[in-house]
């Protein structure tokens, strides 16, 4: 399949492999951010073949999994009234809340609807007048352009019966977070492709030069991420620190402008809670003040509803690296694949999730 | 909804269900005798007693029984109808029976278009003599409009295992050969971008199809199977951890070797969906000693239903329990259970 296959072909993927493994000279600490990456890296045991040189940290990019608690409880909340249609795309309906998920909530006769874009949510709201229609709208700087189309075309249209619950995190802040930690163990990023086609990659600019830290912008297909290895293996054994493009054929410097002036039509940047991590300054996404009739949290006034995440769960220092899921206390026992505690259980692709699932076995070749 | 078929709608007095079809009164005879009768008629069915008296070939009798709940209830390739015959038929095909009478029930909801009735008796009846069955008992209810989604059909089916054949999923040994009938996750696919919602059109159509014949067609060539089973919900990974379970055994699986049509692919990539996870239903995955296992393969690709058929894989010593694949890189990954249904991912 064209625009697939050459950048899954095994061949290339091995000459890619053995260049790394020639060119780095000591053993580096890579984070690659997004949850998409984490999935192709296990998917094809990309870690197991970099093994001894290359340490690959999952980040914190999985827009499921760092969903705060309290964010969660306020949509089953909301998801659970009588006039409101809950729609979310599927897998955040899986997410447990701290007492069920939006699953749960669907077998008690909430009107739960998974769909696979917010325009889809504002149709139902059009063909449902008497009814509320809550969007959920979650992810990063990826999913806002269009979470932001839905907003800007209710607004335009008069709509009155169409909202969404916003939870929307941003990449550069994240980085900045990880990388000012005094235990901080990453010594280069692959910045998340599809994040980076929105904002493109000057936002990331001062953040290498700050931290002196090679970041690059990197593709979902096994080859993408072993050139975006490569290229930062290359900086890091030269005492490089530059955002180099490895996702050419999707990222522009300035990303796209027109996506980005819908965002800031809609939204403002705010605080946010990670799930895991605790509140980032400056994070986030809010609907800005003269939008905010389609801002659910206010509509249905669950704003109060806080949460505090488990305490024994360690998701947040796990997700830096700082620690190994088996180090934590509640691992296989009360925070299992099927009922998580953090993050890292929560998504399939997150740490807990993969030693839960490969922990079990070594293979013998 | 569907007019590809030959014969016309019976004129009945009313063009949607009614309570009253399910009341055991006049409207309740009309249904059987203008809608169903005529389609599924046999020497056994016609004579219209509560139960259906037959009398069983030599050898062990294979019993089965499954509900059809599938939405939409037309899809590409199929409906609703020839998915409740051909999933019983290949329910009882997978022990290696010889499948040979259905029984077929139907719950309909109050308002269902008479027409689409119609059309999915239709198919139930080409469907049946396709795989040389015959419907030989049924019931109908008509629930109030909301108390059921459109139609569920419940099917149960007989058939005769040859005596000393003796197939399971229990019975995988290190060394057999795992061997695919063709493509996977058409069916689920088909299903999936025919649902509301998504912005994409396929031309992915549905597998479904009655796998006994392949299966005679393979007993002819050796008894010596350990295991058949059709991969429908859950996928191949499904039935692959299933059979490493019931046996105790590890299985172990090529990326490279599963086949998977281009269209079907681009939508599970769209979707973040994994193949090997979605539902199959005119495909069967085999465990055959590492002797039978190039006859076997051979036999299958001259049957129409196993063109593709290939061996993706094979039982090992090694991970009791566990499946697992070798990546297109050459590593090995777990291929686990699914927790629930596969959900479409963000990202």
């Amino acid at each position: 399949m064209k625009y697939l296959d050459e950048f899954r072909d095994p061949q290339i993927a091995k000459k890619i492999i053995t260049e790394i493994m020639k060119t780095a000279t000591r053993k580096w600490v890579i984070m690659e951010v997004c949850g998409g990456q984490t999935h192709s890296i296990i998917r094809n045991g990309i870690d197991q073949l970099l093994d001894g040189k290359i340490e690959l940290v999952h980040g914190p990019g999985c827009p499921v999994c760092v969903t705060p608690l309290e964010v969660i409880d306020r949509a089953i909340e909301i998801a659970g009234r009588p006039e409101v249609i809950f729609t979310s795309f599927g897998d955040m309906l899986r997410v447990p809340g701290s007492e069920k998920d939006l699953f749960t909530v669907k077998s008690e006769g909430g009107d739960v609807r998974i769909v696979y874009s917010p325009l889809e949510a504002l149709k139902i709201a059009k063909e449902n007048p008497d009814r509320e229609v809550v969007f959920f709208a979650v992810g990063f700087e990826t999913t806002a352009p269009g979470n932001a189309m839905a907003i800007y075309q209710a607004a335009n249209e008069g709509l009155k019966n169409f909202y969404e619950i916003v939870s929307h995190v941003l990449v550069p802040p994240a980085i900045e977070a990880i990388l000012s930690s005094p235990s901080n163990r990453v010594q280069g990023f692959l910045a998340a492709g599809h994040v980076c086609t929105v904002m493109g990659w000057k936002e990331y600019e001062p953040i290498a030069n700050k931290y002196k830290v090679p970041i690059i912008p990197t593709g979902f297909e096994p080859i993408d991420i072993l050139e975006g290895i490569l290229l930062v293996v290359k900086q890091l054994e030269e005492g490089k620190h530059e955002v180099i493009n490895q996702y050419l054929r999707s990222v522009k410097r300035d990303g796209n402008m027109q996506a980005q002036k819908i965002i800031n039509e809609i939204f403002e940047i705010s605080h946010r809670k990670w799930r895991g991590i605790g509140e980032i300054p400056s994070s986030g996404l809010r609907i800005r003040d003269t939008y905010k009739d389609f801002d659910a949290e206010i509509k249905f006034n669950v704003q109060g509803i806080i949460q505090m995440e488990p305490e024994i769960c360690i998701s947040g220092t796990i997700l830096q690296g700082l620690k190994k899921p088996n180090d934590c206390p509640a691992f296989g026992k009360e925070c299992t694949p099927s009922q998580p505690l953090g993050a890292t259980m929560v998504s399939s692709e997150g740490a807990c999730s993969a030693y839960f699932k490969y922990q079990r076995i070594s293979f013998s070749e | 909804m569907n007019n590809n078929y030959s014969c016309p709608l019976p004129i009945m007095r009313h063009k949607n269900i009614q309570l009253s079809h399910g009341a055991g009164g006049q409207l309740s005879a009309d249904l059987i005798n203008k809608i169903f009768l005529p389609r599924f008629t046999n020497e056994i069915l016609d004579r219209m007693d509560d139960q259906a008296v037959v009398t069983l070939p030599e050898g062990r009798v294979a019993f089965t029984t499954d509900s059809f709940v599938v939405d939409p209830i037309f899809f590409p390739g199929g409906n609703i109808g020839e998915l409740a015959i051909y999933g019983t038929v290949n329910d009882l095909s997978m022990s290696g029976a010889k499948p040979l009478y259905l029984s077929a029930s139907f719950i309909i909801e109050e308002g269902f278009p008479m027409e689409d009735l119609h059309n999915i008796v239709l198919s139930m009846e080409s469907a049946a003599k396709r795989a040389n069955v015959k419907i030989i008992t049924g019931d109908t209810k008509v629930v109030n409009k909301g108390s059921c989604d459109k139609i569920f059909i419940n099917t149960s089916g007989i058939g005769i295992t040859p005596s000393g054949l003796d197939i399971s999923g229990n019975h995988l040994r290190i060394g057999d050969k795992i061997i695919l009938s063709g493509t996977i996750a058409d069916h689920g696919m088909a299903v999936m971008t025919s649902r509301n919602g998504l912005s994409f059109q396929s031309k992915i159509k549905s597998d479904t199809a009655p796998l006994n014949d392949l299966v005679e067609t393979i007993l002819k060539i050796t008894s010596n199977i350990h295991a058949f089973r059709d991969p429908t919900r859950g996928g191949v990974a499904t039935t692959l951890n299933e059979w490493a379970k019931q046996s105790k055994v590890g299985i172990q699986i090529y990326y490279n070797t599963i086949p998977v049509r281009p269209d079907v692919q681009g939508a599970c990539e769209i979707l973040g969906i994994d193949p090997l996870y979605v539902a199959n239903e005119g495909k069967l995955l085999a465990a055959v000693p590492e002797n039978d296992a190039q006859k076997v393969l051979s036999a299958m690709r001259k049957h129409e239903l196993g063109l593709e058929s290939v061996i993706i894989g094979e039982v090992v010593s090694a991970h009791p329990n566990l499946v697992a694949m070798k990546t297109a890189l050459g590593v090995n990954r777990i291929i686990d259970m699914p927790v629930g249904e596969q959900l479409p991912r963000i990202c």
